[in-house]
């Protein structure tokens, strides 16, 4: 079905949905490479314009990727909630957006599961930097693993703690440097260098004996593909979170080497493995991550645009109840997102469709030395995305992610940023770090963390040693 | 003093402080990561503001960098193995930065040449391309030749025609494999520079490359560096992947690495 629009005098047709949608995304250079941008400014708010007056119910009727050829499109469509979805049907998006900015109590506007994924990428398109600012701050999506994180004055940290050789000892110092500035309760994750399952295995197993040593209330993951994890666990090694990287199409998900299938199996054996365990509070054990662009990377974007597909990653994710979920918005490159611009406006429209969307949302933080943007982009974002009220950002030392090559956030930002927004870690891990001493309830260093620091620094290389005992 | 340092020092008795600076300065030599830098309250000290401004510049540099054959490889490297240096279908560094379908597709000069010049079927066909890097190629890519030929020589594989692409982007295996049908291909390529270093290369591999693979039918050998993985288990990994996609008869990831964990070096 055809949409329209006339401004200062023009007109300006699109001939489906997944155009209008296209066309009214804010400038990102990935819209362009696809090929589906808005050719000029004026078309871009033409679309807004058009897209304004499209309904809810059009959206769910129209699905972007047919499902006919992709699952993500059929688990959007059977796991949406249609008796949630009635009252809202009949809304524009225009009306979405006022509804959602209007509503100034605590807690959602919309159920979450009345939500398409496509209905948040739509009503993302009409907000300013500021609406999705506002319109994200209310809401909070509380996770519980073996800590309880996304609470109303809570902001977790997960410590990212790689190394370009999967060094088992260097890995635990940079997680002792960052658990010393009070981060890591959102999880201790490591991104590993190599995909061998032995590997794999002693990066979770050399974790999980820091943890369980300094009894450490917060989880760990190696952010593997989903069957070496599977794999390592096989072989005795503690996974706490399964972690994949997901996308919004069938085919961007094959290029990743997952089906929903897999994900599916994969979660029942972890939350087996975890009854069998112990020490959980919660039952929420999966940790995505997505990034606009990822689907039109691998050539599986179907003609639709970046911020849409990001939607239906969501979509996926939302499916598995995550404990965490979060967008590396910076590390896909110019092709998909230009410069500090692109990337702060992305950062935005992700974490706001994902809180919509219900999920426990966090944002990596980032910037490629290839793309046009800088610490000062990281700094600007983060403070942007507190006041939002995100629910975790990363730690890495410095900012810098020796083994990735890209830099993120640091240990130092998290710091500054709890202080700055009065936020503090996850209940369990405060009160870890209250009988340690290593960061005072009003978020300063404290000086009888030295102790343990010196202790915590030598048990680095003693943890490390293959065999080694909690 | 600022309260990070300050308040940890006034917790040591004296004795235990020398003790434990000399333990910091030998786990400092243990990692790249930039640890124990202490703070100015929530934010860096300037030293360390002023290094990340340092090595952020020296990285936006290496992006811009050009391939220069002789001069990145050296004369004796391209005289052995008879390199040559062709273009994907990107124009310039920009075009490359913002254009990956063109940095995945040979130029038609390109296409010709390696048609011309590159016998078509070998085991292991090993290409260079430029990356995010130069200095990657420049540092890495010489050193891994010899090895890597010796080792398909060893087991009777035979050793293609390797050539350099500029402006090349990973998915530049599958316009090589359709053009050449190796077994085995290895793409050593420049890696974005990172801060602490801009000589880190990869090695992508694919079995029988063709039009339509993604990365799931790849492996991967990254971070070849010499503060991360040294150039001979760069070689060994790479080899043993091969051999393993022969007997597969697939790549990716139903080709899993076996290997060790790293033994962690005992020192001090």
């Amino acid at each position: 079905m055809p949409y329209a629009a006339q401004l200062r005098g023009e007109r300006f047709v699109f001939a489906d949905l997944r155009e209008v949608l296209a066309k009214a995304n804010e400038e990102k250079s990935g819209d362009r490479l696809a090929g589906i941008a808005a050719r000029s400014e004026t078309e871009r708010v033409a679309a807004k314009h058009a897209l304004a007056d499209v309904t809810l119910r059009e959206i769910v009727a129209s699905p972007v990727v047919d499902p006919d050829g992709d699952e993500v499109s059929r688990l959007i469509v059977e796991t949406h909630d249609h008796e949630a979805f009635r009252p809202y049907a009949g809304l524009t998006v225009g009306e979405l957006r006022e509804l959602l900015l209007r509503h100034d109590a605590p807690g959602e506007a919309v159920a979450a599961r009345a939500i398409t994924p496509e209905i948040a990428a739509a009503v993302a398109k009409l907000m300013s930097n500021m609406d999705l600012v506002v319109a994200s701050r209310g809401v909070r999506r509380v996770t519980r693993c073996r800590n309880t994180l996304g609470e109303e004055g809570v902001l977790g940290i997960r410590v990212q703690p790689n190394h370009p050789a999967d060094d088992l000892e260097a890995i635990l110092l940079s997680t002792v440097d960052g658990l010393l500035f009070g981060c890591g309760d959102a999880v201790i994750g490591v991104n590993p260098a190599s995909e061998s399952v032995d590997s794999v295995g002693a990066i979770l197993a050399t974790l999980g004996r820091l943890v369980e040593r300094y009894a450490i209330p917060t989880q760990t993951c190696c952010l593997a593909h989903v069957s070496t994890q599977l794999a390592a666990l096989e072989r005795g090694a503690p996974i706490d979170l399964l972690f994949q990287s997901v996308a919004g199409t069938e085919a961007a998900n094959a290029s990743f080497g997952v089906t929903l299938a897999m994900l599916r199996e994969g979660r029942e054996r972890v939350l087996e493995h975890h009854r069998a365990r112990g020490g959980f509070v919660g039952e929420q054990v999966m940790y995505f991550e997505t990034g606009q662009g990822s689907a039109l990377s691998a050539d599986a974007h179907h003609g639709v645009d970046q911020l849409t597909l990001e939607a239906r990653a969501y979509g996926v994710a939302r499916a598995f109840d995550p404990l965490l979920v979060n967008s590396v918005v910076g590390f896909i490159g110019p092709e998909y997102l230009y410069d500090e611009r692109q990337i702060v406006r992305a950062g935005l429209e992700d974490h706001f469709m994902g809180k919509l969307l219900g999920l426990p949302m966090g944002v990596d933080v980032c910037y490629t030395n290839h793309v046009a943007a800088d610490q000062g982009s990281c700094d600007n974002l983060l403070v942007l995305l507190a006041a939002a009220g995100c629910n975790y950002f990363m730690g890495v030392p410095c900012a810098d992610d020796v083994m990735l090559g890209y830099q993120s956030t640091s240990f130092h930002d998290a710091l500054a940023v709890r202080r700055l927004f009065g936020l503090r870690p996850a209940p369990e891990f405060q009160r870890w770090l209250d009988e340690h001493g290593i960061v005072a309830a009003d978020g300063r260093l404290s000086g009888r963390s030295g102790a343990l620091r010196a202790d915590l620094l030598r048990a680095a290389r003693r943890l490390a040693l293959p065999g080694a005992l909690a | 003093m600022t309260d990070a340092a300050g308040g940890e020092e006034r917790a040591l008795a004296a004795g235990e402080r020398d003790e434990d600076r000399t333990l910091e300065d030998m786990l400092l030599e243990r990692t790249p990561a930039r640890i124990l830098v202490g703070a100015a309250g929530a934010s860096y000290r300037t030293t360390t503001q002023l290094e990340l401004r340092r090595d952020h510049a020296a990285a936006r540099d290496a992006v811009r960098r050009e391939i220069d054959l002789l001069a990145d490889l050296g004369a004796d490297t391209v005289e052995r193995w008879k390199l040559f240096l062709v273009t994907t279908a990107c124009r310039d560094k920009d075009e490359y930065l913002l254009r990956p379908d063109l940095g995945r597709r040979l130029s038609d000069d390109a296409r010709a040449r390696v048609a011309a010049t590159c016998p078509r079927g070998a085991d292991l066909q090993v290409v260079i391309g430029d990356g995010l890097s130069v200095a990657a190629v420049a540092t890495q890519a010489a050193g891994l030749l010899e090895p890597l030929a010796a080792a398909a020589a060893d087991r009777g594989w035979s050793f293609g025609q390797t050539f350099a692409v500029r402006y090349c982007r990973v998915g530049v295996m599958n316009d090589v494999g359709a053009l050449l049908e190796p077994r085995v291909l290895v793409l050593l390529i420049g890696e974005r520079p990172g801060l602490r270093t801009a000589q880190s290369l990869s090695a992508y591999l694919a079995y029988r490359p063709r039009p339509g693979h993604t990365d799931a039918e790849r492996n991967l050998v990254c971070n070849i560096h010499a503060g991360g993985v040294h150039a001979g288990d760069a070689v060994a990994r790479v080899v043993a992947l091969a051999e393993r996609m022969r007997a597969a008869r697939t790549s990716g990831v139903a080709v899993k690495e076996e290997l060790a964990p790293p033994p962690p070096a005992l020192r001090g």
